[in-house]
């Protein structure tokens, strides 16, 4: 198997606030390979744009991160991300690290011209480019998203939204990053364009060797495009895997509701997570889902449950599994650990997102 | 005036009895001014009337749920607004309970104000951030002047609250919109909008700005509100899972014209109109069982304001037939893809053989004369066309702009394309479905809709 393009081990990524740390990405571990698209999804607050900025060290300077974020260029040594200099970090991105926002029109200057947006992006992380290199790079790269020649002179606010989020990856890609990280690329955009714009993503790893992190939480979106899939939780990685595996026989309590709370064209019931992903200052002890899971046990609210590797290839970090694969295990629940946990407290809409 | 289609209670808001026409509009028209300025200048061309509603008939019946659906742009706030007095139409009526309401003036608006409730999209934008939650709930309460004293009030938002889940009352009606979550400011602005009794709820979007987790608990109640007060709703989404879910008629809009409409369950079972067709396929599927690669319509909604001839999908539609609409720009379209496949240097020399390819981008014209480039002559011009016209005949899929073209020929130092004279579609019933649709290829045979 070929090496991973990004490492990242036991990542910390904390905010400082009055009420202290609020731990945004709290030990979270994963690979992406060349050319792989990892979808990143859980409801807002969990971590994902945190752990998506982490990876890419673009984290605010009130954050303290820790851990390891390992970006191997290819036939590299690979170099540990975390704390490095701004500078440094700087200087690798364009070339080896991307970023595609939401909502581009907040990302592109409306004073400068698309032509100007690419030779600045080019001139600064690509010297003793020449005018006419600039040119043909940008066109290129625009030309494989579908923006013609005659739009190098617009200015952004000229463009729909969907072309506008078309030259945000024209832009990323014009430096060949081996890595990028696109954070809710489409929820601004209607369907069709949406479909447009995961088509191009999903293409992305046919043509190129980029790797893409995709956070979404748009379930079908990941099922779609992804490789394989993150599913966070307050902070951790509660389960990943082979995105068409996680989605056909999710393991983890938490992707299930997940699953069973979205709203797609075979919902026929309403079904919803009671309560909210919990405030990060002071998370649940033990299982950080046990005050919503309708399957927890009396252990979990003490005990973080460990990660399992399942057979398939899934982690997960849930005592269910954990039992079942060494049913030893269950003697660290303590005392009655298995018993279901006394009816889950009744969750009022005071606890509502 | 063509047939209501026959309302099957379908979706879920179906529970309760649909009965007799609540609010009907005929032929509702709201054109926007001429766009002046700054605005007109960027976005090009002449600077028109933005025909965010363009000829529109439908029924709704007191406790149906009616699904206003399509991209954005394509008049769904503007018509839902319209259909309770909020924005005036231009032309064209709505009658509410048998009363024209586009006659009257804010006087007489005013006593059907409170039977007639908006939710916007955004809970944030929707609430003073200066004012309690009692305050702003109760708002409605003191326009209409419909409680004696604040015994009342208070005792009428503290139902309000309870109505729409947010319990204990106390603990909220002195908290102010910042002190809330997402869900639970829609909460609130659902409380203000059932405040006053309304007959008819018409909800903008009112899921979309919210949480994935939070979007169902919504939905949920919007539908206990429903049942619990008798309510109407008109749902303006563009989320067609969520509509499909929820509603027991749809419409199906596109630029400012309603294309499909009909029973919730067979609109989705059977899609007649190709535009519902591509909505349906563009939903991305979470079950990896049903997902299947697809074809997806090229482009972007168009702006209303300068919308294409005939039928306005036509420039997206993979199904297109000679009297869709086809015009010059469809061409310069056309000629602009096939040169972004090409190579830089393969692409300059085609273009060189058109003076000026922007030239094709004005819109509403059903015939045009190409100048060719210098050094090249109108039949250079001509034999480039039909060899592109001869390569997409045995290209799949089939490019549908080549049905548009009549004839191709030279005339005075030009290149003249002339198109198909455009048709535009009309809605019509198809037998035994209940569902209305505006395509061409969709017409009962023998039929001549259209202008
Ligand atoms: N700059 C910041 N300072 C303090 N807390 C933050 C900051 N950015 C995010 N957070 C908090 O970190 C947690 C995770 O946020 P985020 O990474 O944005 O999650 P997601 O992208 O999954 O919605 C949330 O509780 C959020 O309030
Ligand atoms: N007050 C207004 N003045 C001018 N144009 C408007 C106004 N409101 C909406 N429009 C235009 O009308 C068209 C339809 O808009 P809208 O009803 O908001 O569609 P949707 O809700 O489907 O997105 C758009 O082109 C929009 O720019
Ligand atoms: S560890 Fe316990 S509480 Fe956590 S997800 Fe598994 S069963 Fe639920
Ligand atoms: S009338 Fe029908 S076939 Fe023609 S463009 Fe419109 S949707 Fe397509
Ligand atoms: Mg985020
Ligand atoms: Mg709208």
């Amino acid at each position: 198997m070929t090496e991973p393009v990004l490492s990242v081990r036991d990542l910390r990524v904390w905010y400082g606030t009055d009420r202290g740390p609020v731990r945004a990405v709290d030990g979270v571990t994963f690979d992406v390979r060349p050319g792989e698209t990892l979808g990143l999804v859980g409801e807002s607050g969990c971590g994902k744009s945190t752990l998506g900025r982490g990876v890419l060290g673009l984290t605010p300077a009130a954050a303290a991160v820790d851990g390891e974020v390992v970006l191997r260029s290819t036939g590299g040594a690979g170099r540990n991300l975390v704390g490095l200099p701004a500078k440094e970090i700087q200087r690798l991105r364009g070339p080896e690290l991307g970023l595609i926002f939401q909502e581009p029109m907040t990302r592109l200057n409306p004073l400068m011209r698309i032509s100007q947006h690419f030779e600045e992006a080019l001139r600064s992380h690509e010297k003793g480019l020449s005018k006419q290199e600039i040119r043909t790079r940008a066109l290129e790269s625009l030309r494989g998203m579908g923006i013609p020649e005659s739009r190098y002179r617009s200015y952004p606010h000229e463009f729909s939204g969907g072309m506008r989020q078309r030259i945000m990856i024209a832009l990323a890609l014009v430096l060949r990053p081996a890595f990028i990280v696109a954070d809710e690329p489409t929820t601004a955009l209607d369907v069709l364009v949406e479909a447009q714009i995961i088509k191009i993503l999903a293409d992305l790893r046919k043509n190129f060797d980029t790797s893409l992190v995709l956070i979404t939480h748009n379930l079908g979106i990941v099922a779609e495009a992804c490789d394989r899939v993150a599913v966070m939780y307050a902070g951790h990685i509660v389960e990943q895997g082979d995105a068409r595996e996680v989605f056909a026989n999710p393991q983890h309590p938490y992707t299930r509701e997940l699953l069973r709370s979205t709203i797609s064209l075979s919902t026929t019931g309403l079904h919803y997570i009671p309560g909210s992903p919990p405030d990060l200052v002071e998370p649940p002890q033990g299982c950080r889902f046990h005050p919503r899971c309708p399957v927890a046990m009396r252990g979990c609210a003490t005990v973080e449950p460990p990660e399992v590797v399942l057979p398939t290839g899934v982690v997960s970090a849930c005592w269910q599994q954990a039992i079942e694969a060494e049913p030893s295990l269950v003697d660290e629940l303590g005392p009655g650990g298995r018993e279901p946990l006394a009816a889950v407290e009744e969750i009022s809409v005071a606890d509502e997102a | 005036m063509l047939t209501k289609p026959d309302i099957e209670p379908s979706g879920e808001g179906a529970a309760a009895q649909v009965g007799e026409p609540l609010v009907e509009a005929t032929g509702l028209e709201v054109h926007f001014g001429l766009r002046g300025g700054l605005f007109s200048r960027f976005s090009g061309g002449p600077a028109g009337a933005v025909r965010a509603v363009d000829g529109i008939d439908l029924t709704l019946r007191k406790g149906e749920v009616l699904g206003l659906v399509g991209e954005s742009g394509s008049g769904k706030t503007t018509l839902g607004r319209t259909l309770i007095g909020l924005t005036k139409a231009t032309a064209g009526s709505v009658s509410y309970r048998g009363q024209d309401i586009t006659a009257l003036g804010e006087r007489g608006l005013r006593p059907l104000r409170r039977r007639l409730q908006m939710v916007f999209q955004d809970p944030h934008a929707s609430l003073n951030p200066a004012m309690d939650i009692r305050t702003a709930v109760g708002h409605p309460l003191r326009i209409h002047n419909l409680v004696a004293d604040d015994r009342e009030y208070e005792a009428r938002v503290v139902d309000a609250l309870e109505r729409v889940g947010l319990t204990p009352p106390e603990r909220y009606l002195g908290k102010f919109p910042g002190d809330l979550s997402g869900g639970q400011k829609q909460r609130a602005v659902l409380a203000r909008a059932i405040i006053a009794e309304p007959e008819l709820l018409v909800a903008d979007e009112p899921i979309s700005m919210l949480d994935m987790s939070v979007r169902a608990k919504i939905l949920q109640l919007m539908l206990d509100l429903k049942r619990d007060l008798d309510l109407t709703y008109v749902y303006v989404t563009h989320d067609l899972a969520s509509a499909k879910f929820f509603c027991d008629t749809i419409a199906i809009m596109y630029l400012g014209r309603i294309v499909e409409y009909g029973p919730t369950e067979q609109v989705f079972a059977d899609p007649q109109h190709p535009y519902t067709e591509a909505l349906l396929a563009a939903i991305p599927e979470p079950d990896p069982e049903r997902a299947l690669p697809r074809e997806l319509p090229r482009g972007e909604i168009p702006d209303a304001a300068r919308p294409p001839m005939g039928c306005a999908f036509h420039p997206r539609c993979p199904v297109a037939v000679a009297a869709c609409g086809w015009e010059a720009r469809d061409l310069r379209t056309l000629l602009e893809n096939r040169w972004l496949e090409l190579a830089p240097e393969a692409a300059s020399r085609e273009k060189s053989l058109f003076a000026d390819v922007e030239s094709l981008a004005a819109d509403g014209q059903s015939s045009v004369a190409i100048a060719p480039g210098r050094g090249h002559t109108p039949e250079d011009v001509l034999e480039y066309l039909r060899h592109l016209r001869e390569e997409a005949s045995e290209a799949e899929p089939r490019e549908p702009f080549w049905h548009g073209v009549v004839t191709m020929h030279a005339e005075n130092g030009r290149a003249v394309v002339e198109f198909a004279p455009p048709r535009d579609p009309r809605l019509s019933l198809i037998p035994a479905t209940g569902v209305q649709v505006a395509c061409h290829l969709r017409e009962p045979v023998g039929s001549t809709t259209g202008t």
